[in-house]
């Protein structure tokens, strides 16, 4: 299990690129997604699907998620979110 | 697609390209009868409207020639509204956004349009189903087509006018809002039942040239502006530097220099986007090469075409509207850059127009599917955001018709099972051009042939959807309600598709 | 016949419109930089972009990555992340000596072992920005069987020399003659250093025409724009592969004939004589295909 220690950011609001910020959420809340994206009624799901993926392969179980898209394929995503919650995992400021 | 459409009644359903034959007999205005020594000049615009008698339920139009630097439609339509006029249906030749016009609509001052597209917060408002009728979509040609026969009745046109002289000749080339041809502008003039010139340059008889005569103009109105010269037209477009436009532009360039078209005196209309206009370099270059000139160029006229004309590569320009300063000096300044009307340029039903003699287009999509069909109205999401023009008049009227757009917008792919709306139908397209592959319609076999040697990725336009869909996913498809609010009606009169409203 | 390698595009690791695009503009490598290319506050989002894309996207040419070199914080961990996502090769920027590919080759003969892929899939090439490294050229390109290339980068290089760069390249004349006689003595190819300016599309001409003179075999580039440019001069001409269609019949033909002399006019051809006519043919289709 791991815990997020702080909130973490990584992204850039450029076109095929997203910017996400993971935050530490109450142990059982579970990962709590907040979505905003062009092309959120063809791929909301799938967005939210890999991010949720992500970061419970990282063994994240709680998480505050803001997402802001702006047509990132699935495999940025994973990497942005990856990077995101490694920074939330930090234990002092970077 | 129904039968029965509410707001329109029983609908011609699309058959075919070439299926439908006109019947009976070019329509016109009212009989006038102009006497001797009057004068046609008004003092404001409120008094034009009362001159023209202008009642509730009736049609007007406008045309498009001033882009997004119009002041003509806002105008009229606050003096409109100011009268207390209702239920009018708008018909101008396209448009852009206006909150002006959004007001109207929600105050009932506009009930219905009908024209080419519509863009940003107006197109948002449309899909919405704010109209009491679905829009009507018409491609140039067919807005011409529809006039001529009497389809769409215009009460009255308000005729933005760059150059006026007293007795209502009007030019579109002299004058701070210049704008150039008036290639839409003349079909309304010609057969609507009153004809009112909007000028800001009001000037002493005899202009030349004469694009509209003034045997066709009831009253003239001076006003301070008629447009912004800065939105009217740009100054000349800088070539795209995005690689990706680049790469499709060459890969488009290439397949007319492999089709079989590529010869002493082919004709050539290129589109006004960004690798359209990157496309004309290389194929000036590969006209260079092989040492050819075009015998015509059809446009929407942008610098790059001129500078073909004046290189001596094109011998001469038909032009139904000018997009920048270079193309508008052109049109004022060269014998072979000839203005014609929108009639002349895509109506399918007279006894030929320029389209029928294309060789080769080059147009843009917003979507397009496996069936070839081309969409140019609505984004991924069914909202209306651009605008039908010329593209299915060209693709109908051309031996070669090519579409070019990047494989995926964002994320979105643009090659899907199903358009959202189909505007130009598959049999008229000839080949696909992405910067991932190229696909050629089965039907032309002999394309494919001379394809083969050009090096180009060729591929089945289903693989191509794969690329994409491999890359993005297969995205899901948006939910959409019953309700019709727009129709696209096919050049010739039929109705090719409906646009229904999101949920 | 070893891969061709006219151009080498450099894609920044941090920008995903460009990872996901770089295949289509039909360079024989792309490689994607978290080195120069990438902030320091960015480098663990850029080798994790770089190696999810590496992973997902079915990219047409070899994929390489430029690690940051390994004596700084980012070298090792750009290994650690990326080396799972298989790419093609893996460049280091800065090589000073043999030892760095040896340590290098043997942290990637790790991850292939780990990761289950064929041993030796993953290559390696070095870039030479140093004086120090010119001279040990040879050394670090024979330091490994994964080495297939060396390169020159001439920002640094030129810095390192206290110099400016020029037009003609005269600074550079050595670095480059000295390169391309290292590679040929260890057997890997030699590549060129990028050309900045997009704009000077003469100069840049001027450049790849007098660099292939010279012997190498490619040029990095940094703009797609580069690429048909640097594949069109290094096409060879109408008489090479008349030339080379011969000296291939002729060896077919000592083959057939079970014969260990090749012969063309009455004139004995080598071994490098027919490899050179495998590489000019191969590269003469290539180009036809951009």
């Amino acid at each position: 299990m791991n815990v997020l220690n702080r909130p973490g950011q990584c992204g850039t609001m450029e076109s095929n690129d997203l910017m996400v910020q993971v935050a530490p959420a109450e142990q059982g809340s579970g990962i709590a997604i907040t979505l905003v994206s062009p092309m959120i009624k063809q791929y909301g799901k799938q967005i939210e699907a890999v991010v949720k993926a992500t970061l419970q392969e990282m063994g994240v179980a709680d998480a505050l998620v803001q997402v802001t898209d702006k047509g990132a394929l699935d495999c940025t995503i994973r990497a942005r979110v990856r990077v995101a919650a490694e920074r939330a995992m930090q234990k002092e400021a970077n | 697609m129904p039968e029965e459409i509410k707001g329109l009644g029983t609908v011609k359903q699309y058959k075919g390209a070439f299926a439908l034959e006109p019947q009976g007999h070019i329509v016109g205005g009212k009989l006038r009868a102009g006497k001797p020594h009057s004068d046609k000049i008004v003092r404001s615009i409120e008094q034009a409207i009362e001159a023209s008698g202008l009642k509730d339920g009736m049609t007007i139009s406008f045309h498009h020639h001033f882009r997004n630097g119009d002041y003509v439609l806002n105008m009229v339509l606050e003096a409109i509204a100011k009268k207390g006029i209702k239920g009018l249906t708008l018909a101008p030749s396209s448009l852009n956004d206006s909150d002006t016009l959004i007001r109207m609509i929600e105050m009932g001052v506009v009930t219905a349009i009908e024209t080419s597209g519509a863009r940003g917060k107006l197109g948002r408002v449309i899909t919405s189903g704010k109209l009491s009728k679905p829009m009507i979509v018409r491609s140039h040609g067919g807005r011409a087509r529809a006039i001529e026969c009497g389809d769409l009745h215009i009460d009255v046109a308000f005729i933005g006018a760059p150059c006026c002289d007293k007795y209502g000749n009007i030019n579109g080339v002299n004058g701070k809002s210049a704008c150039g041809t008036m290639g839409y502008a003349m079909v309304d003039a010609a057969a609507a039942d009153c004809v009112v010139a909007v000028t800001d340059n009001l000037v002493e008889h005899p202009i030349f040239p004469i694009s509209i005569p003034m045997t066709q103009v009831d009253y003239i109105v001076e006003v301070d502006a008629i447009g912004d010269p800065k939105g009217i037209a740009s100054g000349a477009l800088r070539i795209s530097r995005d690689p990706r436009e680049l790469q499709i532009a060459e890969y488009a360039s290439r397949v007319i220099e492999y089709s079989g078209y590529f010869n002493q005196g082919y004709s050539v209309q290129l589109g006004s986007g960004g690798a359209s206009l990157a496309a004309a370099k290389f194929i000036k270059d590969k006209m260079l090469a092989k040492k050819i000139t075009a015998s015509f160029g059809v446009g929407g006229v942008t610098a790059p075409f001129v500078n073909m004309l004046e290189e001596g590569l094109l011998d001469m320009i038909y032009d139904v509207q000018d997009f920048d300063i270079p193309s508008i000096d052109s049109v004022r300044k060269n014998a072979n850059h000839i203005e014609m009307s929108a009639s002349y340029y895509a109506n399918p039903h007279n006894c030929g127009a320029v389209v029928n003699n294309l060789d080769v287009v080059i147009l843009s999509a917003t979507e397009v599917d496996v069936d070839f069909n081309v969409n140019v109205i609505t984004d991924s999401n069914g909202v209306i955001m651009g605008a039908s023009g010329g593209h299915s008049d060209t693709a109908a009227g051309a031996n070669l018709a090519i579409v070019v757009a990047p494989l995926l917008r964002g994320r979105l792919p643009m090659v899907l099972d199903q358009v959202n709306t189909i505007v130009t139908p598959g049999e008229t397209v000839d080949v696909v051009v992405t910067e991932r592959g190229v696909a050629v319609n089965p039907k032309r076999k002999d394309l494919i042939d001379n394809l083969k040697e050009a090096k180009l990725p060729l591929m089945e336009i289903e693989e191509l959807q794969k690329i994409a869909y491999d890359l993005a996913g297969k995205p899901e498809s948006v939910p959409m309600s019953d309700d019709i609010v727009g129709v696209v009606e096919y050049r010739d009169g039929s109705i090719i598709d409906v646009i229904r409203r999101p949920l | 016949m070893e891969k061709m390698r006219r151009t080498m595009m450099f894609v920044p690791g941090n920008n995903p419109g460009m990872l996901q695009n770089a295949g289509i503009y039909g360079a024989d490598t792309i490689i994607f930089d978290v080195e120069d290319a990438v902030s320091i506050g960015e480098k663990d989002s850029a080798r994790h972009l770089v190696a999810e894309a590496i992973r997902t996207i079915n990219y047409p040419c070899e994929v390489a990555v430029r690690i940051n070199h390994i004596s700084t914080p980012y070298g090792y961990k750009d290994l650690e992340v990326i080396l799972p996502s298989h790419p093609d090769l893996i460049r280091l920027p800065m090589a000073q000596s043999a030892d760095e590919i040896k340590e290098i080759d043997g942290i990637i003969t790790a991850a292939e072992e780990k990761y289950g892929f064929e041993p030796g899939s993953i290559k390696m090439m070095a870039a030479i920005e140093t004086p120090k490294g010119l001279f040990n050229a040879q050394a670090i390109a024979e330091a490994s069987p994964r080495m297939v290339a060396i390169a020159i980068g001439a920002e640094d290089f030129i810095a390192n020399l206290k110099t400016t760069r020029s037009k003609d390249g005269s600074e550079l004349v050595v670095a480059r003659g000295h390169l391309v006689l290292a590679a040929r003595a260890a057997g890997v190819q030699v590549i060129d250093t990028v050309f900045s300016d997009v704009n000077d599309e003469e100069g840049f001409i001027a450049e790849v025409k007098r660099i292939k003179q010279l012997g190498f075999d490619g040029k990095s580039v940094i703009n797609p724009r580069q690429i048909g440019i640097v594949h069109d001069i290094f096409m060879p001409t109408e008489k090479e592969i008349e030339f080379s269609k011969r000296v291939l019949a002729a060896f077919k033909e000592a083959l057939a004939k079970n014969s260990g002399v090749i012969s063309l006019d009455g004139k004995m051809i080598d071994k490098p004589i027919v490899d050179r006519a495998e590489r000019v043919l191969a590269y003469a289709e290539a180009a036809g295909a951009r």
